[in-house]
């Protein structure tokens, strides 16, 4: 038998359920080497829930409880209570969603949790519609985008649901966006999650998915990448709802994303120009509460 | 200790005593005694355990699951609506194979509006995997209380003991609250068959194809079918340990009996009255309750009840388009057997309407002057003047 091509496999066995250049079976290799081998996954219904290997297998080298599609972030805390009252404070407890798990029927389950501020880290890897079931919207799916439930000219007319905003709303310690072409930032954000104890944890991870956008398996990397350097998926993090750092920004233009996709192929010169000012408009804002933060942090630093 | 408790607070001081480790709960009517004695039982230390305030009652479920993944005690309880939004995370308790102990107060659901007795909740999740044990008072409700943990741990399956609304759930009356150390006898610490381990790390409740499923479900009906002689085990050992005796389907005066009365809940109180009198009177009637409904005690059914000429079964519950529910579970204990009673069942009590000494005899009458039942359930007490 050959060696494997790549021998640095992390936490995951080789081989999953995942298509071909799937974004999330990227981000679980990622996210593991950031989080380390004493981590418990809670996976709600989701192309994870499949791809994790049916019984008997397992894709995984940590513990895996599957939950109920509503369920993951409560279904985590009773994890991290239950560990709790076992004595073990160490394991990390991690509720790994889609977005239809995160934005859709999962969000209240995540927003009482994010509101007891249960220790656990919650991450949404978003592919942007309900993928398992074979590409349907959901309100992580952007402005522009058809999908089997918008389809034809029905295209999707309303913006994504800004998942952020609403986490930030809540004050927990800390929340992340990340994205699979930044590896670095990427596991450098997880490894900062499992280090912030004591409270609820958000990472939200863009995780380009090449069958239900129309893009070529090999490049999964490449249009993730460039949502970020389109500003599309920018990267930043927001400590207690209120400290906004801005990792990274982008320098291209929205078409350079959209136009490769499938999923957007419909979209006219004038649709890009109305997304191209959602964006500016969405960075603007981030950029200004970053600014805040500055200053308010300058202030308290004089006042020390 | 005898103390006076309301039947919610008999639950609580229950899990209390076998010493829950975690704790799911979020308010319904007429549930909401029972969390809120448990968590100042949480607060004040009496109990160490975690109390989780979820946001509803499908995360109380779910809490509880990922809690008795990890091996601990746990508990949560609810009624009515928020026992049917649990409906999806019951069926993932049982077959997760988590013995999850769940008070549940019997209560209408709406619409309209109705806070009151009846057992249409629990009986609509007869098919998720719980076992399902009913209380008569509050005495009943506390000694349930701790068997179910024993049961539920001894047949790795979820169980549910129920409380009818209000007649048991706040009403107060002398319990005998035993001590903890008498109750570690009975109950000891939870020894979890598997649970999540990360220096053993392996998937827990993943997708499981036709390959292996039907043999899943077939283990969750061996441990059903364990559940059965696992009670009436459990039951003898608490006699032991307690002195009280609780059996999964009580009889009185079934032997002679020309009528035998079937009842659930705290009805069968009132009905042990209205049978005494009539047996001094001089009638041979009896009265059997039924604890157990899941597993349904069929082997049981069929010889207590297989002997008499007739028997009336009163459902505080419906099934819309079958009737009764636990007298067409009766009819299919007794359709085995070659000669049979004639079931006669009744419906009464929905919503929290009464059904008093005169309710009873009002049904024991009909089944004694009715030659031959129905098929249809009858309808006991049914106002004229609403519906003609």
């Amino acid at each position: 038998m050959s060696e494997p091509i790549n021998a640095d496999r992390g936490l995951t066995y080789p081989g999953n359920l995942g298509c071909p250049g799937c974004g999330a079976s990227i981000a679980i290799n990622h996210a593991l080497k950031g989080l380390g081998e004493k981590t418990v996954l809670v996976i709600p219904a989701s192309c994870f829930a499949i791809m994790a290997g049916p019984y008997p297998m397992t894709a995984l080298k940590v513990p895996i409880l599957h939950t109920a599609f509503a369920s993951a972030a409560v279904t985590a805390a009773g994890v991290r209570a239950g560990l709790d009252m076992r004595g073990d404070a160490e394991t990390t407890v991690v509720a790994w969603a889609g977005d239809g798990g995160t934005f859709d029927i999962g969000i209240q389950s995540l927003s009482g949790t994010a509101e007891r501020n249960d220790d656990i880290i919650f991450v949404c890897y978003d592919n942007e519609a309900y993928m398992n079931t074979g590409v349907q919207r959901s309100s992580a799916t952007p402005y522009g985008t058809r999908t089997t439930t918008t389809p034809g000219s029905g295209w999707k007319r309303t913006r994504k649901k800004n998942i952020m905003e609403i986490m930030a709303a809540h004050r927990i310690p800390y929340a992340a966006t990340a994205n699979i072409a930044f590896p670095d930032d990427f596991i450098r954000k997880f490894a900062k999650a499992r280090e912030t104890r004591g409270g609820t944890r958000f990472i939200h991870v863009f995780s380009s998915c090449p069958t239900g956008w129309g893009v070529a398996s090999s490049l999964s990397i490449k249009i993730a990448r460039l949502a970020t350097r389109t500003n599309i998926f920018p990267l930043y993090e927001i400590e207690n709802g209120t400290d906004w750092t801005l990792n990274m920004e982008g320098d291209l233009p929205v078409g350079d994303y959209l136009a490769p996709q499938g999923r957007f192929r419909h979209l006219g010169p004038t649709d890009l120009e109305q997304i191209q000012q959602e964006v500016d408009a969405n960075l603007a804002l981030i950029q200004e509460r970053v600014a805040a933060t500055r200053v308010r942090q300058a202030h308290l630093k004089l006042e020390i | 200790m005898r103390q006076v408790l309301e039947g919610s607070h008999a639950i609580s001081e229950a899990v209390r005593l076998a010493k829950v480790q975690v704790v799911a709960g979020y308010p319904i009517t007429p549930q909401t005694h029972i969390i809120e004695a448990i968590s100042q039982h949480c607060a004040d230390g009496s109990l160490k355990a975690r109390f989780i305030p979820v946001e509803s009652e499908h995360s109380s479920m779910a809490a509880v699951i990922g809690a008795a993944a990890t091996g601990v005690r746990t508990f949560t309880a609810t009624s009515s609506h928020g026992l049917a939004l649990m409906h999806e995370v019951l069926h993932w308790a049982s077959a997760a194979r988590l013995p999850i102990v769940m008070g549940e107060v019997n209560r209408a659901l709406g619409p309209g509006w109705n806070i009151w007795m009846d057992q249409s909740d629990s009986l609509a999740q007869r098919d998720t995997g719980w076992i399902q044990l009913y209380c008569e008072d509050a005495q009943d409700a506390l000694d349930t209380t701790l068997i179910a943990f024993r049961l539920a741990e001894t047949v790795n399956l979820p169980a549910m003991v129920v409380i009818d609304a209000f007649y048991v759930s706040h009403t107060f009356e002398p319990v005998d609250v035993p001590a903890p150390e008498t109750v570690d006898r009975f109950l000891p610490p939870l020894e979890p068959r598997f649970r999540i381990d990360v220096d053993h790390p392996r998937a827990l409740y993943p997708m499981v194809g036709p390959a292996f499923f039907m043999e899943m479900r077939r283990s969750i009906q061996d441990g059903m079918d364990a559940a059965g002689p696992a009670f009436d085990a459990i039951a003898g050992e608490f006699e032991n340990v307690f002195g009280r005796r609780h059996d999964a389907v009580e009889t009185v005066g079934c032997e002679d009996a020309d009528l035998v009365l079937v009842t659930t809940g705290s009805v069968t109180s009132t009905a042990r009255i209205v049978i005494a009198r009539q047996r001094e009177a001089g009638k041979r009637v009896g009265l059997c309750k039924i604890k157990q409904f899941r597993p349904f005690p069929a082997e049981t059914i069929r010889a207590v009840l297989g002997p008499a000429p007739r028997i009336a079964v009163i459902d505080r519950n419906v099934s819309f388009g079958s009737g009764g529910i636990f007298a067409r579970e009766i009819q299919g204990a007794l359709c085995p057997l070659e000669k049979r009673p004639a079931v006669y069942s009744y419906i009464a009590g929905l919503g929290g309407r009464d059904i008093t000494p005169e309710t009873i005899a009002e049904v024991l009458r009909l089944a004694e002057e009715t030659p031959m039942p129905a098929a249809e359930s009858c309808w006991v007490g049914l106002n004229p003047e609403v519906r003609p």
